[in-house]
């Protein structure tokens, strides 16, 4: 058990070293990650402004207000730092196709858990270096936040985020290990993330959709990844919707390890080893 | 000394190149020509979104607001646009910063032909042709619907020249971009500056609005004159000849002329610059 334990605290420093050497230009790239959201601002300011023109009576779309809407993508941009997974599913697909991942087969290490290890630190350098730009960020915009939720919101928050990362994770990790059945998985990859784009709520809030397609949105999970922790941040979902999408969140996160853990055996049993 | 080389059929065998070489794998190129439209239509249903919930977009006020329409002929604009820069040199720029880093410019120097215009038309990206196409279409779709309409002889025949003026625009911004690796040694951040930049022109320029938009909108219009790329020539089909912005029309002519000057002038800077690389 110790042993295991200081393996994988080994795999998680070498993750973290390695990551630390490549900050060049990171902060500026991160900062230069907001400029999307300037056009938005002006976008949905114009669309406001439009509403408003016509005699639109709430002043809000889906529940959101304008200053609501700002708020959001800047929120959602904080989600998508904890779910977005790059190169997870094509890089599982690629070292099944190249033979690589023989490597995890002869080796007394985990497949799954190394890349989780590795993620994490990745992850964990990543908030600790962007930290700077996202604070520079979030002061400049201050302005369209009505200050800090109270803490039971705050407690719902970090939850969501936390399990944003293991949901994003572990389906993307899941698409990748079709590459056992198929070894070209590049298109279901790409609609998996056009799906991914769309339905997590990052182009516009998931609320403002039409019905039926606001309940569909909602029912799948690609919600959390985005959606849900920006909407719990501005209560938008709060009290008890808030612990009981938790809970639902709780709920794909373990169907999504179950589901990886046995496609990752069958396939393994499947498995014939192309390339050197 | 060799003869001037005939630059419109070096073109033409560079389109032919191409095309072959992306029917080469008929399913990839299918898949990449579907994808490329799907995120286009991802875009087309977030409007689509938009308009159920507003008339308008901007401040109707002073006759600035886009109408569901005429946000969709500006919108079929920028689809012609960007994809047929995308189309013809984003390819090219990318393999140019390649080119520089790995020293392999040499060769192309050594060609008894224009090295930018080399560089700038070598490759054809196929794929984007599906976007379009969209483009075409949605216009298409548009135009018939947009209120009181006239198809005015004069706007028609100068819409593609303005679109063409649009394309040279983005052209010179992305020629200059992949430029500038000889002098950063990698322009990893390429592609995201594109991004970055390419983002500002998608929306009708009236949406910046406010002090901080009121300078954006001046810097993007005059400085770089990405805001110029799409409003120009979309305008005249979907608001045309509003006396208050003929000053733009007369602008995007000069705007063009010093982005194009501009760019040659950096591109022969940078192959001064140049100085190879060993392999």
């Amino acid at each position: 058990m110790l042993a295991r334990a200081q393996t994988w605290w080994m795999i998680l420093r070498i993750s973290l070293e390695e990551r630390l050497v490549y900050r060049g230009d990171f902060w500026l790239g991160t900062l230069m990650r907001f400029l999307p959201i300037v056009t938005q601002v002006f976008l949905w300011s114009a669309v406001f402004a439009g509403m408003n023109a016509a005699g639109g009576t709430s002043g809000q779309i889906g529940g959101f207000s304008y200053s609501d809407m700002v708020a959001y993508y800047m929120l959602s941009m904080v989600g998508r730092a904890f779910s977005s997974m790059p190169g997870l599913a094509s890089g599982i697909a690629l070292q099944i196709r190249n033979g690589e991942i023989k490597k995890f087969l002869v080796q007394p290490i985990d497949l799954l858990g190394f890349l989780f290890l590795t993620r994490m630190a990745h992850k964990l350098v990543y908030y600790g270096v962007a930290l700077v730009p996202f604070a520079i960020a979030f002061y400049l915009f201050r302005g369209y936040f009505n200050g800090w939720p109270p803490a039971e919101v705050l407690v719902g928050f970090s939850l969501s985020l936390i399990m944003a990362f293991l949901l994003g994770f572990f389906m993307e990790a899941l698409m990748g290990l079709v590459g056992f059945w198929t070894l070209e998985v590049s298109s279901l990859l790409w609609v998996f993330m056009l799906f991914n784009f769309f339905l997590s709520g990052q182009m516009f809030p998931l609320s403002i959709l039409p019905p039926p397609w606001d309940t569909i949105a909602l029912a799948i999970p690609f919600q959390y990844l985005a959606y849900f922790p920006a909407a719990v941040f501005l209560q938008k979902i709060e009290g008890a919707a808030m612990w009981q999408g938790l809970a639902i969140e709780l709920a794909w996160v373990v169907f999504f390890i179950i589901a990886c853990r046995v496609m990752f055996n069958r396939g393994v049993r499947r498995y014939s080893a192309f390339g050197g | 000394m060799s003869p001037r080389p005939n630059y419109f059929r070096v073109f033409a065998i560079f389109v032919r190149n191409s095309l072959i070489r992306d029917l080469m794998f008929p399913a990839n190129f299918i898949i990449e020509s579907i994808s490329s439209i799907g995120w286009m239509a991802m875009n087309l249903a977030l409007y689509i979104l938009i308009y159920q919930h507003t008339d308008t977009l901007g401040w109707a006020a002073d006759g600035n607001a886009w109408s569901k329409y005429q946000f969709f002929v500006f919108l079929a604009t920028w689809l012609l646009i960007y994809n047929i820069v995308q189309m013809f040199f984003v390819v090219n720029a990318e393999e140019f910063s390649e080119l520089i880093r790995t020293g392999n410019l040499d060769f192309a120097l050594l060609k008894p032909i224009d090295t930018q215009f080399l560089i700038s038309f070598q490759k054809v990206d196929w794929s984007a042709a599906s976007n379009l196409a969209l483009g075409l279409f949605l216009l298409g779709y548009a135009l018939p619907r947009l209120d009181g309409f006239t198809a005015s002889p004069l706007a028609i025949a100068l819409y593609p020249v303005y679109v063409v003026m649009g394309v040279m625009i983005m052209y010179s911004i992305v020629i200059s971009l992949a430029a500038t690796s000889v002098w950063l040694g990698r322009n990893q951040s390429l592609y995201d500056f594109w991004f970055y930049i390419t983002n500002f022109a998608r929306y009708p320029m009236e949406i910046y609005q406010g002090p901080v938009g009121n300078y954006l909108r001046w810097t993007l219009t005059f400085i770089l004159p990405v805001l110029v790329v799409v409003n120009v020539p979309a305008r005249l089909l979907a608001k045309p000849f509003q006396p208050d912005h003929a000053y733009l029309a007369v602008f995007a002519i000069v705007a063009t002329l010093m982005s194009v000057l501009g760019s040659r002038w950096l591109f022969q800077r940078a192959l001064i610059s140049y100085r190879s690389a060993s392999s």
